[in-house]
C-alpha cells in the first residue's frame, strides 16, 4: 500500500483505527425537530390531545425522548436497554438531540453524562442489569452533586450465571442511592414516567437525578397500547440557573465556583458538612412529593381502596395484579390494589392509608429478595395490624401467572405451596 | 426521608438543637407557596412572616446579614439592583453586620469569621460574632440548606432565609420567590416595626454597651498587628497542598 495512503487512517493512542463518523446530516424538509414549539408541562402532560398506538416500550420511550427537549445522551449498550437508546440514536440523526455517543463503559457514560449535566444541559443515559451494577459508584455521587438528569433503567438478571432475562433486582441497590427512583408499570409509563421525571428533577428545591426503570422485556420488547400528544411540541428547556447549584461554567471566571473541591476532596469538607449535605439530598427527595403528586399523579395509584385484601405492587408486577383482581372481582370478591409509582421518595403516608382497612396484604415482585416486601413492612411497621405476606416472587427471567398471585390471595404461603401444581403438565 | 405520623408537629427553633438533627423535611416541615412564609416549621400568611422577619432582626443580638454569590457578585443588571436592595434592608437594622458567603469552596487552614462566612464550617463565623439573628439572601439553595442544618444544630441563632427559589425549611423564617418587591418589603417592615415602637438591640443599653466593647476591642487588635511582625508562620502562609489525597 502506499506510503501516503497509510498516513490518512487516524489511530488512538494505542494504534486502534478511529473509526468515529459525523453525525448525518438532517434534511431541511424532513427536519421536524427545529420545528418543535415548547409548551408547558401541563399542555403535553394533561391537556395535549393524544392518539393511541400500539409500540414497544423501547419505541415509547424513545417517543418521549422526542418530546423531552434532551440535549445529550450517552450510554452504553447492554441488553435489553440497547434497543431503546438504538432508538433514540435515531432521534438523534434526525436532529431532536444535539449530541450522542457511546460511551467506553457503563463507568465512562455515568461519569460523562455526570459532566453534562453539571454544564447545564438536560441529559439522558440508560443501562441495565450489571450495567447499572458497573456504573453504581458514579451514579451514587450524582444526588450529592445534584444532577438533574435521567437514567432509564430497563431491569434484568444481575448475579451469575449470566442471564438477560427479567428480573428487577437490581432496584434494591438504588433505592439508598438518593437518586429519585420510579417504577412504570407498562408502555405508556414508559412514555409519561421519563418526561414528568424531568420536569420534577428540575425543580430548585429538589435538584435531584431521577432514575425512570421498566421490567426489561415484559415492557420495553413487547408491545402495548400507549397514548402520544403530537410529536411538534415539546418541554421547556432545562433553566440551569434556577437550580439548587450553580452550574459549572467554564467559560466564564471564576469557574471554582462551581462545586469541586467539596465534593471531590474529602479532605477539605468538614465532616459535619458531609452528614448536612447528605440531609439535605433525602430533604431534596421529600420536597419531591408535591411535584410528583401534580404530575404523577400521586406516588401510587388505589384500585378498591378499603378492600380487606390488598396487593402491593411496582413494575410489570402491577399489571399482573391487576388481572389478579379482575379475575377475584369474576368470583365476587373485591380485592384492593396499590401501584406504587415513586420507590424514591417511598409513599410511606399513602401506603399507611390506603392500607388503613387491610387485613391482610401481599406483595409480588420480580425478584428473588423481596425488596418491595420489605419496604412495605418498614412503612407500616406500628401502623397495620394486616398480615403483610412477602410474595408471590418469580426471578430469573420467569413471568408471574395471575393464578399465583390468586393463591396467594386465598391461602397462605404454606398453604400455596401445598396445593401449587405445576401448569404445565 | 419521612418519618412517623403521630408525633407532634415539628418546630423550627434556635438551637443548638445537638450533634445532628434531622432535617425540617424529614420530619414532614413543608415549603409554603406564593403568598405565604414559613415561621417555625408553620406555614403562615406572607404578611406574618414580614413581622417575625423585623422582630428577630431588630431585637436579638448582633444582627447580621451573610449575602451570597448571588448578590455579592455583579453578575447581572438585576443582581447589582438586588444588591442595593440588601443595603437598604441592611440600613433599617441599627448595629447590622455584613459577613458575605463570596463562594462554597472550603477555606483552609481557617478563615477570618469577622470577614467571610462558609458552608463548610458557618458556626464559627456565628460563634466568633456572637450572631443570634441572621438572613440569608443570594446563597445557591443546596448550600444554603446545608448551612442552615449546621447553624441549627450549633448554634442559637434566629435564621432568615430571602430565598429567590422555593425557601428553606431549616431557616427560623422563610420567604419563597424572594424578588426586589420582597426584599423592599422586608425594609418596610423593619420601618414599621421601629415606627411601632419596637427599641433595636444595638440601641438597647446592653446593646450599645457590647457594641463598644467590640470596637474598642477591634481597634486595640489593628495596633497590635500594625506594631509587631509573626513570628512562625510556617504552613500558616504557605497554605495546604490542595493535591493531598
Amino acid at each position: 500500500m502506499a506510503e501516503g495512503l497509510e498516513t490518512e487512517v487516524k489511530t488512538n493512542p494505542q494504534g486502534d483505527v478511529i473509526t468515529a463518523t459525523e453525525a448525518p446530516k438532517v434534511q431541511a424538509k424532513e427536519n421536524k425537530a427545529a420545528k418543535q414549539r415548547v409548551v408547558t408541562p401541563e399542555h403535553l402532560f394533561f391537556e395535549a390531545p393524544r392518539t393511541k398506538t400500539f409500540i414497544t416500550g423501547s419505541e415509547a420511550a424513545k417517543e418521549a425522548i422526542r418530546r423531552a427537549n434532551v440535549d445529550i445522551a450517552i450510554s452504553y449498550p447492554i441488553t435489553p436497554q440497547s434497543e431503546t437508546m438504538q432508538q433514540v440514536g435515531y432521534l438523534y440523526a434526525e436532529g431532536y438531540l444535539k449530541d450522542y455517543y457511546r460511551g467506553e463503559e457503563e463507568y465512562g457514560v455515568m461519569s460523562a453524562i455526570a459532566g453534562a449535566s453539571r454544564a447545564g444541559v438536560r441529559a439522558l443515559t440508560a443501562t441495565a442489569g450489571p450495567g447499572l451494577m458497573r456504573g453504581m459508584e458514579v451514579i451514587t455521587s450524582w444526588p450529592g452533586g445534584r444532577m438533574p438528569l435521567l437514567l432509564l433503567v430497563m431491569c434484568r438478571v444481575i448475579n451469575a450465571p449470566l442471564a438477560i432475562q427479567p428480573d428487577n433486582v437490581e432496584l434494591s441497590y438504588l433505592l439508598n442511592s438518593g437518586v429519585l427512583l420510579f417504577h412504570g408499570e407498562n408502555q405508556q409509563d414508559f412514555f409519561d414516567f421519563p418526561l414528568k421525571a424531568y420536569m420534577i428533577a428540575e425543580k430548585c428545591e429538589v435538584t435531584l437525578p431521577a432514575a425512570v426503570a421498566v421490567d426489561g422485556f415484559f415492557v420495553t420488547h413487547a408491545r402495548g397500547w400507549v397514548e402520544l400528544p403530537p410529536d411538534d411540541i415539546k418541554l421547556p428547556p432545562r433553566d440551569c440557573y434556577h437550580e439548587a447549584v450553580p452550574m459549572m461554567d467554564n467559560e466564564n471566571p471564576p469557574a471554582r465556583l462551581s462545586r469541586d473541591a467539596p465534593i471531590q476532596k474529602s479532605n477539605f469538607i468538614s465532616y459535619q458538612m458531609h452528614a448536612s449535605w447528605q440531609q439535605e439530598i433525602w430533604a431534596a427527595q421529600d420536597r419531591a412529593r408535591p411535584w410528583i403528586k401534580k404530575y404523577m399523579g400521586g406516588l401510587i395509584e388505589v384500585v378498591n381502596p378499603g378492600a380487606e385484601t390488598m396487593i402491593v405492587a411496582s413494575g410489570s408486577a402491577v399489571s399482573q395484579s391487576r388481572e389478579a383482581v379482575r379475575q377475584a372481582g369474576e368470583k365476587g370478591d373485591t380485592i384492593g390494589l396499590v401501584k406504587i409509582r415513586s420507590l424514591r421518595p417511598f409513599p410511606t403516608q399513602e401506603l399507611i392509608e390506603a392500607c388503613r382497612h387491610a387485613k391482610r396484604i401481599i406483595v409480588p415482585e420480580f425478584n428473588c429478595i423481596g425488596w418491595l416486601a420489605k419496604e412495605v413492612r418498614s412503612a407500616l411497621y406500628g401502623q397495620t395490624k394486616a398480615e403483610i405476606v412477602p410474595g408471590p416472587r418469580v426471578f430469573g427471567g420467569m413471568s408471574m401467572p395471575t393464578e399465583l398471585i390468586l393463591e396467594y390471595l386465598y391461602k397462605t404461603p404454606n398453604e400455596a405451596r401445598l396445593t401449587t401444581k405445576p401448569l404445565v403438565l | 426521608m419521612t418519618t412517623a405520623t403521630s408525633s407532634p408537629r415539628y418546630q423550627v427553633l434556635p438551637g443548638p438543637e445537638g450533634l445532628l438533627p434531622p432535617s425540617a423535611a424529614a420530619m414532614g416541615v413543608v415549603l409554603p407557596q406564593d403568598g405565604e412564609g414559613l415561621v417555625e416549621g408553620v406555614i403562615v400568611p406572607e404578611a406574618a412572616t414580614y413581622k417575625a422577619i423585623a422582630k428577630a432582626m431588630l431585637t436579638r443580638r448582633n444582627p447580621t446579614i451573610f449575602p451570597g454569590p448571588l448578590v455579592v457578585w455583579g453578575w447581572t443588571k438585576h443582581t447589582q439592583e438586588k444588591a442595593s436592595v440588601v443595603l437598604e434592608l441592611a440600613a433599617e437594622i441599627p448595629g447590622v453586620k455584613i459577613i458575605p458567603m463570596p463562594d462554597y469552596r472550603p477555606i483552609y487552614p481557617k478563615i477570618d469569621p469577622e470577614a467571610v462566612i462558609n458552608p463548610c464550617h458557618p458556626n464559627l463565623t456565628i460563634w466568633h460574632n456572637k450572631i443570634e439573628a441572621c438572613i440569608f439572601v443570594g446563597v445557591h439553595c443546596h448550600f444554603a440548606s446545608v448551612t442552615l442544618k449546621m447553624v441549627r444544630a450549633g448554634t442559637n441563632c434566629y435564621t432568615v432565609a430571602l430565598c429567590a427559589e422555593a425557601g428553606h425549611e431549616d431557616a427560623m423564617a422563610s420567604l419563597p420567590h424572594c424578588d426586589i418587591e420582597k426584599l423592599q418589603r422586608v425594609t418596610e417592615a423593619l420601618r414599621q416595626a421601629k415606627k411601632e415602637g419596637l427599641v433595636p438591640w444595638a440601641l438597647t443599653p446592653a446593646g450599645k454597651r457590647e457594641l463598644a466593647a467590640e470596637a474598642e476591642q477591634k481597634r486595640k487588635q489593628r495596633k497590635a498587628i500594625a506594631t509587631s511582625a509573626p513570628t512562625f508562620a510556617h504552613e500558616l502562609v504557605a497554605g495546604l497542598d490542595e493535591n493531598e489525597e
